[in-house]
């Protein structure tokens, strides 16, 4: 075409005009924090797993938890749920259902028969850990994947401590424990219950030769000594408070009473069940004692139900299952099927004062849930290590005074979950791994949280969380069949995507769609995008429409 | 909401696409293939909301065509900042005549592709507010009542941006431009409420009408390509802030044209032969206050002191347009005006 | 064929014979036979495939002939008048934009006071709009000269405005040898336009263009249209021999070979003139015709060489049905340019009047172009007069002017005073 001069021009021409140069500001793509994430004692990676798990992706969703957490099945079960509570969605409706999704993905790894392979090559190393519980088996599961050779030892007849022996079955179903459980097993490591571990040292120096069960596994340590070792032996003995207690009072602590459920006879608790505290292992010994016959139920506490440290979740359905509660009250004497209580008010500081005014509760047996110590007889007399309140001092990467020695989960100072002892798991795992290096563990440094406020909301669909379905009331006070249900495929997916990202890309191709100037390119699926700097005029609109926040504008430099 | 509604997928329908979406359910925009009608370089401010809506419209005009547009378009920010010789920045066959004719040269171009039967080539006529409800009227009006076949697209802004942000027939209520500076016993605009010329459209019962903003991209894709399926005149009314005249910050015009359609300011709807067919329902019922305060052409409604009788007007229109289209469920109307009208005692007195 | 037919139709019959595909119209008198005609023969099926587009306005109707010219479409409309001046914006762009369009103007006066009758203000006042101006004699020149139109039009994609005297020319009755379409088909390809708006190669149309090339772009427009002087020539050849008689061109002469005094006029005038030059002839006076046929671009050569450089000319008496206030002629200014350009080495220039004349539809009769000439030849004429001028009546107008100030409208106290409007209260 032969075009008039001037007039008419070539499309598509002004790519010669770089407007990038009008900038003052840029925008960067940023990831962020999301607040799931750093909520989460087992320190998962949750979003990711939720992002894969909004395609269908389970598997890899999947094997995402189990870069850090091995049991799936039993977070999505027994986990309070950290990060729903610092979800940003609650901020919006309600918060994601991250804990049904985890069980769901846990489930159907299960009926799906997952496992999880040993890449790495054998180290030549070995690990003995000290506890089968959450901390000892999450330890055991990351040694493995790391390349080395682990065995546990545990004094109890069957694998899962606190999870199997405090832990009510009606919350956490034993096959699902053992199927779990079964999985680490099964990469290789070397289980040995029964078995009580007394001389550390000795197990590091020479393997263990003057042990008492040495013998039993003589043909598996004699070869060689251990290089280091993890003592995660929990915390399982019921603290006591002083009772005035007459003879004929019936006084047990709830940490025996739950670990009895594992044994051949249940407890006997009586008609009337008082239990004394406020934590969640009073509410477990509570709905046990209702499993059990008891019925009622009455938990007496010194404060407030805002004051308790118990779940809600776990209050609430204590509640649902006809379990009392008794507020501000103490008790000051147990004798002959009566408690003597004494109600209390709280001071201005939220502490709880007698009052002098005294009540009766009739109760045929009183069930202490207090709190528990841990057993630290076997790191005392190691020297180096020290003790403060009752628990094992460590360094920031776990070990003890002792270098080899590790420690974690519920004998070490932090919060006693599930949860914290599957992460200390796997941080002594990454700790020990290094150390047996001769190198330290250092942690990719931790990007700035992502806050609610970054996010624009309006792109996300109204959806308010799916519930999972609930046992029937009246069976769960009769049996011990499991309360809360799954999540099926579809409402899974759902609640997956019930996630906002926050923080993070997640490839909405909103600053591509919104950019005046076009200079957002997108990379392809997977690969996010990229600022055209060339042309980009730094207006902000994609920084101000990103939904989850991720991305900034920086000052240009002159 | 007009368009098709998706099974829950983490943002929908609501952000521009998302790897969730099946094939059929990605917007244009979210195409990597996506024409770029109006493409790299153009000398639009930062943050202009027309340069958005132009292009957003035009590629999914461009989708419905399968790449056979042709575009008209009227003297204006647009054109000039698209245009500047020796650069363009289109890349579809683009016609730029007068201010005030885009219609009719579009109806023009419309005859000669009927008379050589071209009918798989179609034509969009384009202009901002001044081009179309001022000075490109009465072409407009003609051309709606011979139906030609031409898709007219409005993107209002509002005021005269080109010229230095003078007042349009477009012009709200209350809006401080160059020609009604924010003096005197009346501030700003004193006129009206802007010319209603989706109303006006409908008036010559043509076959499609549709209003659309920046702030909700699938639906302005969605009117678009709900107007190519129509044969004869369609008009489409998008809201383009501008960052410039509105005294808005650039990264809001989003932001801004979405409050324009959670207060009821300006209705989201579409119609058929004169007749509305679907009004796009208020997600977050916002006050008008919250729209104006973002805005420094409002700024005297604000400062020294409170206006509060205009803003009060302001909020009986955006009222009344929710009332008249529909833009709450009837339920929700009573409940939600209560609500609002108690945030504005609130904010009188604190 | 041979046919008595009113100019109106003769033109519609070529232009339809031209198969435009698009055209537009909004009425105007004395506009209005030309677009009916050809609206039904759109109508009627005769004129396929073709678009008629009834619009809201000029300013319109000329908008939609950009459109469909820019899309590749013949494009034609007609008007006058007013309704030029109302499209004067859109008739400037189509120029600028270099979009073949034919257009006729059925000339007639420009308002206030409103008028209907035909005199050249309105086409006169788009001199400079970058059209070719082409100006009819007769109903025969104007059929003919709008199937070279279109011709002249896309060969250089320039538009071209035909214009031809309202009411004298588009109401009159004349005889007329219509072509046949085989003859049109042949002097006339297709329109195969010089840019278009195609989505197989999109270009952009209209930019907006800064001083850096601007007058580079008003020059290459100059130099496009200037074309037009060569190639106008060449067409009219082809013309005549594709239908057997010489209409239209650059400049047309009337007994020019010894003339003194050469009358220079555009359009049916002409003929007029022509009828009392022949008489004066008579009389002994030596005068002579120059007709102007194409007023745009100015045939400025082919003035200088019909009038010759051995000074035989002497005087110029320019026939204007236009005029410039405050100045005077519109042809005189350009007529002195075209003299000016000849360069050194010519004699001295011919002393010219301007004369206006048949201003809003007032009849330029023989007996008052006798007188005129009559007193040009005597060197007696005013260098600007103003034919069948009545000075009595402008006498009264000016000293009801002086008395008071409120005087009332002009044009309605002469009426008046021609007893032509009751006097009201």
């Amino acid at each position: 075409m032969n075009k008039p001069f001037a007039i008419t021009l070539e499309v598509g021409s002004s790519r010669a005009n770089q407007t990038g140069s009008w900038r003052t500001e840029r925008p960067v793509y940023v990831d962020s924090l999301p607040p799931c994430n750093h909520a989460c004692p087992a320190g998962e990676n949750i979003q990711q797993w939720l992002y894969q798990g909004e395609d269908g992706s389970y598997e890899n969703a999947w094997r995402q938890i189990m870069a850090d957490n091995p049991f799936p099945a039993i977070m999505g079960r027994v986990c309070y749920r950290p990060c729903e509570t610092a979800c940003n969605r609650a901020q919006l409706d309600e918060a994601v259902g991250i804990n049904s999704v985890e069980r769901f993905l846990g489930d159907e790894a299960l009926r799906q028969g997952w496992t999880m392979p040993v890449e790495a090559p054998p180290s030549g190393r070995r690990v003995l850990v000290v506890g089968c519980g959450p901390s000892g088996l999450s330890a055991a599961y990351q040694l493995t994947r790391l390349g080395h050779a682990v065995t546990i030892r545990d004094a109890g007849a069957a694998p899962g401590g606190m999870m199997r022996y405090g832990i009510p079955k009606y919350r956490l179903p034993r096959d699902v424990l053992d199927a779990e459980v079964q999985r680490i097993v099964d990469m290789g490591v070397t289980l040995e219950l029964n078995t009580t571990v007394k001389d550390i040292q000795s197990l590091l120096r020479d393997g263990g030769a003057g042990e008492p069960d040495a013998g039993k596994n003589a043909g598996k340590d004699a070869d060689g000594k251990f290089d280091a070792v993890f003592v995660a032996v929990g915390a399982h003995i019921g603290r006591r408070a002083y009772i005035p207690a007459g003879d004929s009072a019936r006084i047990l602590d709830a940490v025996s009473m739950l670990r009895d459920m594992e044994g051949e006879e249940p407890p006997l608790l009586g008609r009337r069940v008082a239990v004394y505290g406020g934590g969640n292992t009073a509410m477990d010994a509570a709905r046990t004692a209702r499993r059990l016959g008891a019925s009622e139920a009455i938990v007496v506490y010194r404060r407030t139900r805002e004051r308790m440290p118990a779940h809600d979740i776990e209050v609430k359905e204590a509640l649902e299952e006809g379990v009392t509660m008794r507020w501000l009250s103490t008790i000051t004497h147990a004798d002959g099927g009566k408690l003597q209580i004494e109600k209390m008010a709280l001071d201005e500081t939220g502490f709880p004062q007698p009052t002098g005014e005294f009540t009766e509760l009739e109760a045929d047996c009183l069930v202490l849930a207090l709190g528990q110590d841990a057993d630290l007889s076997l790191l005392e007399g190691v020297s180096g290590v020290e003790f403060t309140d009752g628990v094992v001092q460590v360094s920031p990467e776990l070990m003890t005074g002792y270098p080899g020695i590790f420690a974690g989960g519920d004998m070490v100072p932090g919060e006693r979950t599930v949860t914290v002892g599957i992460g200390h798991g796997k941080k002594a795992a990454r700790c020990i791994d290094a150390w047996l290096r001769s190198d330290h563990y250092t942690r990719e440094p931790k990007h700035d949280l992502a806050p609610f406020g970054n996010l624009n909301t309006w792109y996300y669909e109204d959806a308010p969380a799916t519930v999972r379905p609930q046992l029937d009331a009246a069976r769960r006070t009769t049996s011990f069949d499991e309360v809360v249900g799954g999540l099926d495929a579809s409402n899974a997916l759902f609640e997956a995507r019930r996630c906002l990202s926050c923080g993070n890309c997640f490839e909405c191709d909103n600053c591509y769609g919104v950019c005046p100037d076009n200079a957002v390119i997108k990379l392809g699926v997977g690969e996010r995008y990229q600022i055209d700097l060339n042309y980009c005029k730094g207006c902000g609109i994609c920084v101000h429409e990103c939904p989850s926040g991720s991305i900034k504008m920086v000052p240009e430099e002159a | 909401m007009p368009y098709q509604s998706i099974k829950f997928i983490q943002t929908g329908s609501l952000a521009v696409g998302g790897r969730l979406l099946a094939e059929d359910q990605r917007s244009v925009q979210s195409g990597a293939q996506r024409s770029n009608s109006l493409t790299l370089g153009h000398r639009a401010c930062q943050g202009c909301g027309e340069a958005l809506g132009a292009r957003i419209a035009l590629d999914a005009c461009q989708r419905a065509t399968g790449g056979k547009t042709i575009a008209v378009n009227a003297t204006g920010c647009l054109e000039v900042f698209s245009t500047p010789y020796p650069e363009t920045s289109w890349q579809l066959p683009w016609l730029h005549s007068l201010f005030g004719n885009a219609p009719a040269v579009a109806a023009g171009v419309a005859a000669a592709l009927r008379a050589k039967s071209r009918d798989d080539v179609r034509v969009v006529g384009q202009g901002g507010d001044g081009g179309t409800v001022d000075i490109g009227f009465a072409c407009l009006s003609g051309m709606f009542e011979r139906n030609d076949d031409v898709l007219y697209i409005c993107y209002d802004n509002e005021a005269y941006m080109n010229t230095g942000v003078q007042r349009s027939g477009a012009t709200p209520y209350a809006a401080r431009t160059a020609t009604t500076e924010p003096v005197g016993p009346e501030p700003g605009n004193k006129f009206g409420q802007g010319k209603n010329v989706p109303m006006i459209a409908m008036a010559h019962e043509i076959p499609y009408v549709a209003t659309a903003t920046v702030s909700d991209l699938r639906d302005l894709e969605y009117k678009v390509e709900r107007a190519m399926e129509f044969r004869g005149a369609r008009y489409l009314h998008v809201l383009v802030p501008c960052p410039l005249g509105w005294g808005s910050a650039p990264e809001s015009t989003i932001e801004v044209a979405r409050l324009a359609t959670q207060t009821g300011l300006f209705p989201v709807f579409e119609a058929e032969d004169g007749e509305v067919v679907s009004a796009t329902p208020i997600r977050h019922r916002t006050g008008v206050r919250d729209y104006l305060r973002i805005q420094r052409r409002y700024a005297h409604l604000f400062k020294p002191a409170e206006r509060t009788e205009m803003i009060d007007r302001i909020q009986r229109g955006a009222d009344r347009n929710i009332t008249r289209f529909g833009l709450l469920p009837a339920d929700d109307i009573d409940a939600e005006l209560a609500t609002v009208g108690a945030g504005r005692a609130e904010e009188i007195t604190s | 064929m041979l046919r008595q037919i009113e100019g109106s139709r003769a033109v519609a019959d070529a232009v339809a014979m031209c198969r435009p595909e698009v055209i537009c119209a909004y009425p105007i008198t004395p506009q209005t036979h030309i677009v009916e005609a050809l609206g039904a023969k759109v109508k009627a099926g005769q004129l396929r495939p073709c678009e008629f587009l009834n619009v809201e306005s000029e300013f319109a109707a000329m908008s939609v002939a950009i459109g469909a010219s820019a899309a590749g479409a013949r494009a034609y409309t007609a008007t006058a008048s007013q309704g030029l001046l109302y499209m004067s914006e859109a008739v400037y762009n189509a120029a600028g934009l270099g979009l073949p369009i034919v257009m006729t103007v059925a000339n007639r006066a420009i308002g206030a006071p409103i008028n209907i009758w035909n005199d050249h203000s309105d086409a006169m006042s788009q001199r400079d709009a970058g059209w070719i101006q082409l100006y009819a004699e007769t109903s025969q020149e104007a059929l003919d000269l709008h199937i070279q139109a279109f011709r002249i039009a896309e060969d250089l994609s320039v538009p071209v405005m035909v214009c031809m005297d309202g009411f004298l020319l588009t109401h009159a009755y004349e005889r007329a040898d219509i072509p046949s379409p085989d003859q049109v088909d042949n002097f006339l390809p297709g329109y195969e336009p010089r840019q278009v708006l195609d989505p197989a190669a999109p270009v952009s149309i209209g930019a907006m263009v800064g001083p850096e090339a601007f007058t580079e772009v008003r020059y290459l427009a100059h130099a496009r249209q200037s074309q037009a002087l060569t190639l106008i020539p060449e067409v009219v050849a082809e013309f005549t021999k594709t239908f057997g008689r010489d209409s239209g061109g650059l400049v047309r002469g009337y007994r020019l070979e010894d003339a003194d005094t050469v009358v220079v006029a555009l359009g049916s005038v002409l003929g007029t003139i022509k009828d009392t030059v022949d008489e004066l002839r008579g009389d002994g006076m030596r005068i002579g015709i120059l007709g102007i046929s194409t007023f745009r671009p100015f045939p400025s050569a082919a003035v200088r060489e019909a009038l010759g450089s051995d000074g035989r000319v002497k005087r110029l008496v320019v026939l204007e049905r236009a005029l410039a206030t405050g100045v005077g002629g519109i042809v005189s200014a350009d007529l002195r340019m075209a003299l000016a350009g000849g360069g050194s080495g010519r004699a001295a220039e011919p002393v010219m009047s301007t004369v206006i004349a048949g201003l809003g539809g007032r009849a330029i009769t023989r007996m008052s172009l006798r007188t005129m000439l009559a007193e040009a030849v005597a060197g007696a004429l005013e260098p600007l007069s103003f034919l069948d001028l009545n000075k009595g009546l402008i006498e009264r107008e000016f000293i009801r002017a002086r008395r008071t100030r409120r005087s009332g409208p002009v044009a309605e106290n002469m009426l008046r005073d021609q007893g032509l409007t009751a006097r009201i209260g």
